[in-house]
């Protein structure tokens, strides 16, 4: 790995002004994601700015009907929090089940998010739920943030803040899960909300994806009965050693009638 | 070169090591604590596995710098003197390894998950096991010595 500067800055606004005029700096969050990243040498950035001493970006509350989550909230801090699992508990699980408990105990819903990784489970999560990415500058919906293979809305040196999830009637995640590195090779988020059914679909694409088939049929009857005969074509899927896009098509209506069953 | 220091078994280390060390590579090459191992060096295998303020994290993806300020304890700060901490005591009685390389590793991922749930069920024990891989024992006498403990740290007979 190529050496660095190193920051680490206590608030949002030194954070921000660090990475002002640094081209090659680059945030590190709880590193469980860009770590291995710079191991490879697949970025030499010239300085990191760690969040880790922000204390102000590790608050989850609910703000009248959503939870707003921290970026520097670690998934294991999700997974236990008192108030997700009172209001989202489907978001609880989801993040109970990424990677293992040392990536829980370190990596972070920012970081996670920033990274946009196309196989990534919290991405479900925030286009299920129609959540919205907050950031030192502006706030983004979830139907624009998701831009491409690790690629997002976000400008450079922008920085998540929270995420703010709206609180759904029912929710659940349902992953077939890489062996080793449990990433999703696909995971289904099911939201029933109050403007309708969403379905969102992480792991089998170039980024997460809706599909509104299933929406329709989930609107008429939000039983897994209503998902039968519904196909997902493989065209745009991503197909690799572990599963060919035919498959990965196939496992969207498993886990999705997976995802509604364990909303019921 | 920075300098930093560390808390690894309640002692301080002050250290010079590049920005871009990782924790692990500290612990071994210049602290010498060679009990955690390198097994995978890209975050899947848990060999690394050391304690961070309590929580078990991979050491070959952390910043040696990022510990600083924070509690570390690696598996040679688990004893008591002679006396083993009762996890390393079940992976011996109950066979919970084969050639050891892993052994740290899950003995330091374990001993958080007792500390959590001190009565895990088997599923919930393999489930949490997910961060560390074996490539001897098929897992087997790893879960018995997690519920041996479990029970000892209860009160009943390990």
């Amino acid at each position: 790995m190529k050496d660095f500067q190193f920051h680490r800055p206590t608030t949002v606004a030194e954070a921000v002004a660090l990475m002002a005029g640094k081209d090659g700096a680059k945030f590190l969050s709880g590193g469980q994601s860009l770590l291995p990243v710079l191991k490879l040498d697949l970025a030499e950035p010239t300085d990191l700015i760690s969040l880790t001493g922000i204390a102000e970006l590790r608050e989850i509350r609910v703000d009248g009907q959503a939870l707003v989550i921290g970026a520097l909230v670690t998934h294991d801090a999700v997974a236990r929090s008192a108030d997700v699992r009172k209001h989202i508990p489907g978001l609880a699980a989801l993040a109970g089940g990424i990677g293992d408990p040392q990536v829980r105990n370190r990596g972070t819903l920012g970081g996670s998010v920033a990274h946009a990784d196309p196989s990534a489970d919290y991405p479900a999560a925030i286009l299920a739920l129609g959540a919205t990415v907050h950031t030192n500058l502006r706030k983004i919906d979830a139907e624009e943030f998701f831009t491409g293979l690790f690629e997002s809305a976000l400008a450079p040196g922008e920085l998540v803040t929270a995420v703010s999830f709206p609180i759904p009637k029912r929710a659940a995640y349902a992953k077939f899960a890489h062996r080793a590195s449990k990433y999703a090779l696909v995971g289904v988020m099911v939201a029933l909300t109050s403007s309708g059914v969403r379905v969102a679909v992480t792991g089998a694409g170039a980024k997460v994806f809706r599909v509104s088939a299933m929406e329709d049929a989930l609107t008429k009857g939000f039983v897994p009965e209503a998902l039968s005969g519904i196909t997902v074509s493989a065209d745009d899927l991503n197909g690799d050693a572990e599963a060919s896009a035919e498959f990965r098509a196939h496992l969207i209506g498993v886990m999705a009638k997976r995802a509604v069953a364990a909303c019921q | 070169m920075p300098t930093i220091t560390l808390r690894v078994n309640r002692k301080n280390h002050t250290v010079e090591c590049a920005n871009s060390s990782l924790l692990v590579d500290v612990l071994r090459e210049q602290l010498r604590l060679t009990g955690t191992h390198v097994g995978c060096d890209t975050s899947q295998c848990g060999a690394c596995t050391v304690h961070v303020d309590g929580h078990s994290v991979k050491s070959c993806t952390m910043l040696a710098v990022e510990a600083q300020d924070a509690e570390i304890t690696t598996i040679e700060g688990l004893a008591d003197g002679n006396t083993l901490h009762p996890m390393q005591a079940a992976f011996q009685e109950c066979h919970g390894l084969q050639c050891g390389f892993c052994t740290s590793g899950m003995v330091m991922s374990t001993t958080e998950l007792v500390s959590r749930n001190p009565d895990p069920s088997e599923p919930e024990i393999r489930h949490w096991l997910e961060g560390n891989l074996c490539r001897c024992t098929g897992y087997h006498n790893i879960v018995r010595a997690v519920q041996t403990c479990a029970r000892g740290s209860r009160g009943g007979t390990p």
